[in-house]
C-alpha cells in the first residue's frame, strides 16, 4: 500500500475525499443546530435538474457549466423553499419535500428529453461520483510531490476541492460570531442589527457551493452524509461549539479515509476480487461512527433543564 | 373646538412625519397582525427616560408583541416606532433586548460566559479580537447577577432562574441606555426575582430606562414606577399609581380579576372610570 | 388533443388503461396516507424510509441469487425493501429518542448512511455475472417505460390495501395528527399509531418504487397533502382532499405521458401534482397566498384610514401613512386639508369609536373577541340585538 502505487492510485482520492468531507461538514455544523440538516438532501436532489438545464443551455458536458448549473439550481431551490415556507406557510420539512421532489421530477423529465442526442448524462456518476478514478497517473512515488511537472497533472478536482474547503474554512472564521448568535437566539441577533435572513441564506448558499463542488468529485451520497453525520457525531461528544466544529472535521476525515480504505481493500481481505463503491462506504462509515457516538458519546443526552441548584 | 382651525394648523406644518420626540421609546398607531389576526391595535405610547416601566395586560394582550414590534421583530401592519427619536435601525447599540427565555434552544452547545460575550458583538464586530478586557467585562456582568461561578457551565444545565440571569448579564454587557425585557420573571425562583429586580433598579439609578413585560399585578407597584396597560389596545399609560386603578384594570382584564385582586388596588389608586 | 382525450377515457389499449388506473389508485392511496405524515410534520421521514429501502432491496437480490434464483423476484425484493425501510424508521426513532439529536438530523443521518450502504451492496451486485441488469437508475427514477400488466395489478392491489388501512385507522390517526397530547390523554397509543402511520407510508413507498421511483414516491406522499392543506382546516377534509388530488394527479399524469414519447410517467404524475400544489398555494380562497395577502393589505389600509380619521376628528396631524390613505379615499386634499367628506367621515369614525368604547364596557369580552379588530365599524361587527343594546345604553 505504501510507495509508488499508493501515491499514484490512492493519494489523490484520499485527499479529495477528505477535503470534500471537510467542506461539507463545516456548514453542516450550523445547519444541524438550525434544524436544517435536511437541506443537504434537498440540494443534492436539485443538482440533477441543474446539470440537465446547464447541458440544454450550453450543449456541452464540460465541468464548469455543470457546476454553475448545479449551483444555480441549488440557489433557486433554497429561494423556493423559503417562498413556500413564507407565502404558503408550510412547515419547513414539507416545504423542502415539495420543492426538491418537484425539481427532481422536472430534472428526470428534462433528462429524458435531453438525451435524445448521443450525449448521455450519467446519473450514476452524479449520484456516487467516481472517487476511485481520480488517480495521479503521472506520479512516480513521493518524490513527485516536489516535482512541478508531475504536480501539474494532479486531477483537477484536487485543487478545486482544496479551494472550496479553504473557502468554507475562511467563511466560517469570518462569520463565526453572527452565525453563532443568530443560530442560538434569532430575536436577540436581530436586535443587534445582524441581518439574520442574509446570514441564513448565505449559510444555505455556502452549503450549496460545498455540495456542488463535492458532488462533482465524490458524488452526492457523501455530500448528504457529510453535511449531517460528522457534525451530529461531534455534537454528541462535546458541549462547546468550537470543539464541535473541530471534532466534526476530524470525524469527516476519519470517515473519508477509513471508508476509502475499506472500499478498496475490504473486499480483498474478505476474499473478494473487486472493490466496492468508496462513496457508499464513506457514507456507511460516517453513519456507523454516529451510531457509536449515540451509544457512548459523553454528551449524547439532552440535559434535563433546571438541575436543582442552591444559589 | 373648531376642527377647521386645527386643520390649518397641521396643514402649515412641514411635510413628512416629524419625529415622535427624543423619548427612549415612542410609538404611534402601532398595529401588529399575524396574518389578519390583530395582535396589537393602534397603540400610542411615549415612555419617559430613567423610569422602571411595566407593560401589563392579560395573556394574549400583545405585551410581548408590543416589545417585539418596537424593535422591528414583529410584523407591523401600521404605525411607527422610534427609539431615542430614531427608527430602530439607526438606534442599534443604544438598547438591549432580553427575549423570553423559552424562545431559544437551551440545548445549544455554549457556556454561560460565551452567551454573555454575545452582548459585546456590536463592539467586537465580525473579526475584532476578544481580549482579556472583554472577558473581564463579561465576567463582571455575570458577577453582577451572581452567576460568576457558573461561567463555564453549558447553558442547558442551568436552572430556569440561572438562565434568566445569564440573559440579563448578556444585556448588561451591552451597556445600553434602554433595556427591554420580555417576561424576565416568568418561571424563575424567588431569589432570582429579587436579584433581577435589584440589578434593574441599579440600572435605573444609573439613569437608564428599563421596560419589562410583566404579568404579576401583585408586585407591579413594588417594582415599577410607570406602566402601559394593554389589551390589544392601549388601556392606560402613566405613572403606576395613576394607572393601576380598579377601572383601568377592569378594562384591561375584563372579568378575569377576582374581587380580592381588585380590592388590593382600590384604596391608594383612587377609584377610576 | 384527440389522443389526450383517448388517453383520459382509457381507450389507448389495455396496458395503458391498466397503467392509468393503477397510477390513479396509487396517487389516491399515497395522497390520503401522506396527509397524516404532513399534518404530523413528519413528511421527510418518508424520504429517509424511501432511501433506506435500497440496502434491503440489494440484500434480497443477493440472497435470492445465492439461493439459485435470478434475484429479480418482485415479492422478495418488496419484502427486502420493506424490512430495511422499517429498520431505517426504527433507527430514526431511536436516534431522536435516545440522543439530543433532533428529528431532521436523525433523518439525514439515516438516509445517507443506509443509502450509502445500499450503494456499496449495489456495486457488489454489479460484479456478479447477472447483476448488470439490476440498475440503480430505475430504482431512483422509476421504470420510464410504460407499466406492465403485472406492475399495474400490483399497484392496484397494493393501493387498495393501503386505502383500506387508511380508512380503518383514520380516527386514531386523525387524533394523533391533530393533537398528540390530547390523543395520549384520551388513551390512544401515540407511538403505536405513529409507527402504523409510517408503516402505511412505507408500504405505499415500496409499491410506488417500481413505477415512479424513490424520490417521486416521496413526492406523492407530500405534494397532495400540502396542496389540500390550503383548501381546508379540517383534518378529515385534508385527508380526502389529498387522496383526491393524488388520484387526479396519477390519472392525469399517466394519461399525459401516454400521448407523446419521452414523457416518462413518474415525473408527469409528480409535475401534475406540483401544478395543483402551486395553484392551490396561490389561489386557494382563505389560506391561499393571494387571499391572505390581499386580506392583510386591505386590513392594514383600513387600520391606517381609521387612525387617520380619528386624528382628523381630534385635530391631530395624521401620520404620513395615514395621510396617504386619507388622500386615496378623498378625505384629504393635496394641500393636506380635510375635505367635506373627510370631515363627515372623521365625525362618523369618532362617534363609532365612542360606541365601541361603550360596547367594550357593556358586552362581555368573549363576545367581542375576534370581532374587535380596530378597523370594523361597530354596526358591522355586532348582531342587531347587541347593536340596539349598545345604542340604547349610549343614547
Amino acid at each position: 500500500m505504501m510507495g509508488e502505487d499508493f501515491v499514484r492510485f490512492s493519494l489523490a482520492p484520499l485527499l479529495i475525499g477528505a477535503l470534500a468531507a471537510m467542506a461539507c461538514a463545516l456548514p453542516g455544523n450550523f445547519l444541524l443546530l438550525r434544524r436544517q440538516a435536511m437541506i443537504g438532501d434537498a440540494i443534492s436532489h436539485v443538482v440533477l435538474p441543474g446539470i440537465v438545464v446547464a447541458f440544454l443551455l450550453t450543449g456541452s458536458v464540460s465541468t464548469w457549466p455543470m457546476l454553475l448549473g448545479a449551483l444555480g439550481a441549488a440557489a433557486v431551490s433554497a429561494v423556493l423553499i423559503e417562498l413556500v415556507r413564507r407565502i404558503g406557510r408550510v412547515e419547513p420539512g414539507a416545504a423542502m419535500g415539495v420543492v426538491f421532489t418537484t425539481l427532481f421530477a422536472l430534472g428526470v423529465l428534462l433528462l429524458e428529453r435531453a438525451s435524445l442526442g448521443n450525449v448521455h448524462l450519467d446519473v450514476q456518476h452524479a449520484l456516487y461520483g467516481n472517487l476511485e478514478s481520480l488517480i495521479w497517473l503521472r506520479s512516480s512515488g513521493w518524490a513527485s510531490l516536489t516535482d512541478p511537472k508531475a504536480l501539474a497533472t494532479l486531477p483537477e478536482e484536487l485543487p478545486r476541492m482544496a479551494a472550496v474547503a479553504g473557502l468554507m474554512g475562511l467563511l466560517t472564521l469570518i462569520f463565526w460570531r453572527p452565525l453563532k448568535i443568530s443560530t442560538f437566539d434569532e430575536g436577540f441577533a436581530r436586535s443587534l442589527g445582524i441581518p439574520v435572513r442574509m446570514v441564513s441564506f448565505g449559510l444555505v448558499l455556502a452549503a450549496a457551493a460545498a455540495c456542488v463542488a463535492a458532488f462533482d468529485a465524490v458524488g452526492s451520497i457523501i455530500v448528504i452524509a457529510m453535511l449531517v453525520c460528522p457534525p451530529a457525531t461531534a455534537r454528541l461528544m462535546t458541549d462547546r461549539l468550537a470543539t464541535q466544529v473541530w471534532l466534526s472535521l476530524a470525524f469527516a476525515v476519519f470517515a473519508a479515509v477509513l471508508g476509502y480504505v475499506l472500499a478498496g481493500y475490504g473486499p480483498l481481505w474478505l476474499g473478494g476480487e473487486d472493490s466496492v463503491s468508496a462513496a457508499g462506504m464513506i457514507a456507511t462509515v460516517s453513519g456507523l461512527t454516529l451510531g457509536i457516538a449515540a451509544l457512548y458519546g459523553p454528551h449524547r443526552r439532552r440535559d434535563e433543564a433546571g438541575e436543582p441548584q442552591a444559589l | 373646538m373648531n376642527l377647521a382651525a386645527r386643520q390649518e394648523d397641521f396643514a402649515r406644518a412641514q411635510v413628512g412625519t416629524p419625529s415622535l420626540g427624543p423619548a427612549p421609546l415612542a410609538a404611534r398607531g402601532l398595529s401588529v397582525s399575524y396574518g389578519v389576526k390583530p395582535a396589537l391595535i393602534g397603540v400610542d405610547a411615549i415612555f419617559p427616560p430613567g423610569r422602571m416601566i411595566a407593560v401589563i395586560g392579560p395573556n394574549g394582550a400583545g405585551k410581548s408583541t408590543f416589545l417585539k414590534a418596537a424593535l422591528g421583530l414583529a410584523p407591523k401592519i401600521a404605525g411607527e416606532v422610534e427609539i431615542f427619536g430614531k427608527p430602530v435601525d439607526q438606534a442599534y447599540g443604544r438598547f438591549a433586548y432580553v427575549p423570553q427565555r423559552a424562545s431559544v434552544d437551551w440545548d445549544f452547545p455554549t457556556q454561560a460566559l460565551d452567551v454573555v460575550s454575545m452582548g459585546l458583538y456590536r463592539e467586537l464586530g465580525l473579526m475584532g479580537r476578544f481580549r482579556g478586557e472583554h472577558k473581564r467585562r463579561a465576567l463582571a456582568a455575570l458577577e453582577r447577577v451572581g452567576m460568576a461561578d457558573f461561567a463555564d457551565r453549558q447553558i442547558g444545565r442551568l436552572s430556569g432562574g440561572q438562565q434568566q440571569r445569564v440573559f440579563l448579564a448578556r444585556a448588561l454587557a451591552q451597556n445600553a441606555d434602554l433595556y427591554l425585557l420580555d417576561e424576565p420573571f416568568a418561571g424563575v425562583d424567588a431569589a432570582t426575582e429579587r436579584a433581577i429586580v435589584e440589578v434593574l433598579k441599579g440600572l435605573q439609578a444609573e439613569g437608564r430606562t428599563v421596560v419589562c413585560v410583566h404579568h404579576d399585578l401583585a408586585t407591579a407597584r413594588e417594582y415599577f414606577d410607570y406602566a402601559l396597560l394593554l389589551n390589544l389596545r392601549k388601556i392606560a399609560e402613566g405613572p403606576i399609581r395613576e394607572v393601576l386603578t380598579v377601572g383601568d384594570l377592569q378594562r384591561t382584564y375584563g372579568g378575569r380579576l377576582t374581587e380580592a385582586q381588585l380590592a388590593a388596588f382600590g384604596a391608594p389608586g383612587g377609584a377610576g372610570g | 388533443m384527440e389522443i389526450l382525450l383517448q388517453a383520459l377515457t382509457l381507450r389507448l389499449g389495455h396496458n395503458a388503461m391498466l397503467a392509468t388506473l393503477g397510477a390513479g389508485m396509487f396517487g389516491l392511496a399515497a395522497g390520503a396516507s401522506g396527509a397524516f405524515l404532513v399534518l404530523r410534520k413528519r413528511a421527510l421521514v418518508s424520504d429517509a424510509m424511501a432511501h433506506a429501502t435500497l440496502p434491503g432491496l440489494a440484500l434480497a437480490f443477493l440472497l435470492m441469487a445465492a439461493l439459485g434464483g435470478e434475484g429479480r423476484g418482485l415479492l422478495g425484493l418488496m419484502l427486502g425493501s420493506a424490512i430495511s425501510a422499517a429498520l431505517g424508521l426504527l433507527a430514526v426513532d431511536w436516534l431522536t429518542r435516545r440522543t439530543r439529536l433532533t428529528e431532521d438530523a436523525a433523518i439525514g443521518a439515516v438516509l445517507a448512511s443506509f443509502f450509502g450502504f445500499g450503494v456499496v451492496l449495489m456495486t457488489v451486485i454489479q460484479t456478479l455475472p447477472f447483476g448488470r441488469k439490476a440498475g440503480l437508475e430505475s430504482f431512483l427514477l422509476g421504470s420510464t417505460a410504460g407499466m406492465l400488466r403485472a406492475d399495474a395489478l400490483t399497484i392496484l392491489v397494493g393501493g387498495l390495501i393501503a386505502l383500506g388501512a387508511t380508512l380503518l385507522l383514520r380516527r386514531p390517526m386523525t387524533l394523533v395528527a391533530f393533537d398528540p397530547e390530547y390523543a395520549a390523554a384520551s388513551g390512544v397509543k401515540v407511538q403505536r399509531i405513529d409507527l402504523a402511520m409510517m408503516a402505511l407510508a412505507g408500504g405505499i413507498m415500496v409499491v410506488g418504487l417500481k413505477i415512479v421511483g424513490l424520490v417521486l414516491a416521496v413526492a406523492m406522499l407530500i405534494l397532495p397533502a400540502a396542496a389540500a392543506r390550503f383548501w381546508t382546516d379540517r383534518v378529515g377534509r385534508v385527508v380526502w382532499g389529498a387522496g383526491l388530488i393524488g388520484g387526479v394527479s396519477g390519472y392525469l399524469g399517466t394519461a399525459l405521458s401516454a400521448i407523446a414519447p419521452r414523457l416518462p410517467t413518474g415525473p408527469m404524475v409528480v409535475l401534475t401534482a406540483a401544478a395543483i400544489f402551486l395553484v392551490s398555494m396561490i389561489f386557494a380562497p382563505g389560506r391561499g397566498a393571494l387571499a391572505l395577502w390581499s386580506a392583510r393589505r386591505g386590513f392594514g389600509r383600513r387600520l391606517k384610514l381609521r387612525a387617520g380619521l380619528l386624528d382628523l376628528a381630534q385635530g391631530r396631524r395624521p401620520s404620513a401613512e395615514a395621510a396617504r390613505e386619507l388622500r386615496r379615499a378623498g378625505f384629504l386634499s393635496a394641500a393636506g386639508e380635510a375635505t367635506d367628506s373627510g370631515r363627515a367621515a372623521a365625525r362618523e369614525a369618532a362617534e363609532d369609536e365612542s360606541l365601541w368604547a361603550r360596547a367594550r364596557e357593556i358586552l362581555p369580552p368573549e363576545a367581542l373577541a375576534g370581532r374587535d379588530d380596530g378597523a370594523t365599524p361597530l354596526r358591522a361587527a355586532l348582531t342587531p340585538d347587541e347593536w340596539s343594546l349598545v345604542r340604547g345604553v349610549s343614547a
